[in-house]
């Protein structure tokens, strides 16, 4: 286990007097963030804020190299072989939304299919249910099996000569599941189809090499690994992305431009249309720092460790469900508990300082096949103790006293 | 205790059992709404006659507040007219927002006020608000399609 107290001290958040006992385990939602990371952002704009990419003098190119510095950081955290390999985006929603533009409204006809998964959060689901309606193409499902696990098998099944491309989750929101995605892309690829992996939930807590994976694309959020709201990233192999197109247009993302017609930027700055969230991606990239100076072995190890303790201490409580698998799986974790509705089950443990998520997760068609209308979900990260596992379990205990009676 | 102002006895009641649950077969007015945010669905169906909600029912499921809120609705709209059911939405939702209600002279206890404590849950108010809000929209659709009925 990591030394929590030592992180919780990073925290300025979590060490608020008014913080002292809460319970954040929502981090699936969202993290808080390290003071490195909120310093590195505040240097940025107290020291070397200007625009970047414009401007002749030195203050722009101290702002210019922070963003190429943030970007080149992003690439060797994730193995991509060269810089230009990273977008930066909002956030991973936007990520997959460039692709869905850039990419598929020229290499999606007709006829075409695309293979996404019962798994997927909306951002990866949604995104492709338009592409299928605007390019008239087939929207393929890889099903989930009772404890949310997808099977390569099937995907044999599913691939055909017109499918153009897999959009697939490596660790689901909803359920924890991490997806083997070795086998799914070799797969994908010798079927002549693309990859989209979603690293929302997994390029937080494990380590993740795009070129290991051999993945086309990688759609992952800052705010999700310790870095600022706001920042995204999208990896894409080189040879994809100077084929695809802008979907924004506007400042910075043109060589040049006259009355009635354009020239793109090079990749990546084509995508990155008008003025960036520089001090984001500088805060994304201190909190890349953060987190491997913990190291990315031993952060998966701690969410592990934590997952396991309460996936056995919940599964001893009377009238619990849990979702998802037992093994190979991520740190969020999905539960009902007898007949108490998620919200109120939340609205609960919140009195008592403990933060979970209650309701869907952004992930509709994974509580279709669970037929639940919701559920409720803890979520652990680095900051989390097994204190904090103690303390969900008796919270729900108390739950249940308190409901029991008249539910 | 502040979860006790929220779950009060007469909402648990509701919850357990709930007052018009179903779908009239003749219903005038069929609307169904989904909360969005946490996945909570209501379908409500009215029986109109004279401009009057003669019987009102609701199906499908979602949290304690939610659904007591649904069963509290139906009972209360009975036999009224839609612009008095229009002022009770206004104070309900002044009611589960800002904490206020007006009480009604001629009443000594509302079953409506025992939503007062929802106020200090802010994130609970669209639970709250759901079976009003399906209420209100139907109601509009209907005086729409049937412009003369009510007056």
């Amino acid at each position: 286990m990591l030394d929590v107290r030592k992180i919780r001290s990073d925290f300025p958040l979590l060490v608020r007097p008014e913080n002292r006992d809460l319970v954040y385990i929502d981090s699936a939602a969202t993290t808080h963030r390290p003071r490195q990371v909120l310093e590195a952002m505040e240097d940025f704009y107290r020291r070397d804020n200007a625009n970047p990419h414009r401007g002749a003098y030195r203050l722009a190119e101290r702002a210019t190299a922070a963003y190429e510095a943030a970007r080149a950081r992003v690439a060797a955290f994730i193995g991509a072989g060269r810089s230009e390999e990273i977008i930066f985006t909002r956030n991973a929603t936007e990520a997959v939304n460039l692709v869905a533009w850039g990419w598929a409204e020229r290499a999606v006809q007709e006829g075409d299919e695309i293979i996404v998964t019962e798994l997927e959060h909306h951002s990866n689901l949604v995104p492709w249910q338009m592409v299928a309606q605007r390019c008239g193409a087939r929207l393929r499902f890889l099903e989930i099996d009772e404890a949310g696990r997808l099977s390569s098998d099937q995907l044999d099944d599913l691939l055909t000569p017109r499918t153009r491309l897999l959009a697939i989750t490596q660790t689901s929101n909803a359920l924890g599941t991490i997806v083997p995605l070795g086998r799914f892309i070799d797969k994908a690829h010798a079927a002549g189809a693309l990859v989209l992996v979603d690293g929302a939930q997994s390029v937080p807590h494990m380590a993740v090499d795009v070129q290991a994976l051999d993945t086309d694309f990688l759609a992952f959020s800052g705010h999700k690994m310790l870095g600022p709201l706001g920042i995204g990233v999208l990896y894409g192999k080189m040879a994809h992305l100077e084929k695809m197109n802008p979907f924004l247009f506007g400042g910075d993302m043109i060589s040049s431009v006259d009355y009635m017609h354009s020239e793109w930027n090079d990749v990546p700055w084509k995508f990155e249309a008008g003025t960036q969230n520089v001090a984001g991606a500088v805060g994304l990239a201190a909190a890349i720092d953060y987190l491997e100076e913990i190291g990315m072995t031993a952060i998966a190890e701690h969410d592990h460790a934590l997952t396991q303790l309460a996936l056995e201490k919940l599964a001893s409580l009377e009238g619990i469900i849990l979702y998802g698998p037992r093994t190979e799986r991520g740190p969020a974790l999905s539960f009902n508990l007898a007949s108490i509705h998620p919200h109120d089950l939340a609205t609960f443990l919140d009195q008592q300082q403990i933060a979970i998520r209650s309701g869907h997760h952004c992930a509709q068609v994974v509580m279709h096949k669970l037929q639940v209308p919701a559920t409720a979900r803890a979520s652990f990260y680095l900051y989390n103790s097994e204190q904090d596992v103690e303390r969900l379990v008796n919270g729900l205990l108390q739950a249940k006293d308190y409901f029991e009676k008249w539910l | 205790m502040a979860l006790d102002q929220l779950y009060q006895e007469v909402l648990l009641d509701h919850y357990r059992q709930p007052r018009n649950r179903g779908e009239l077969a003749d219903a005038d007015v069929r609307l169904e709404l989904k909360n969005p945010f946490c996945g909570d669905e209501i379908l409500l169906t009215l029986k109109m006659a004279d401009g009057r909600v003669q019987k009102a029912a609701f199906e499908g499921h979602g949290c304690v507040i939610s659904q007591a809120s649904a069963s509290v609705m139906t009972e209360k709209i009975k036999g009224l007219r839609v612009e008095e059911i229009e002022k009770i939405a206004d104070q309900f939702t002044r009611l589960v927002k800002e904490g206020r209600y007006e009480r009604p002279e001629e009443e000594e206890f509302d079953e409506i006020e025992a939503f007062a404590g929802v106020c200090e849950f802010p994130t609970r108010v669209k639970c709250a608000m759901l079976a009003w809000r399906t209420l209100l929209q139907g109601l509009q659709a209907h005086e729409h399609d049937h412009p003369h009925d009510d007056h």
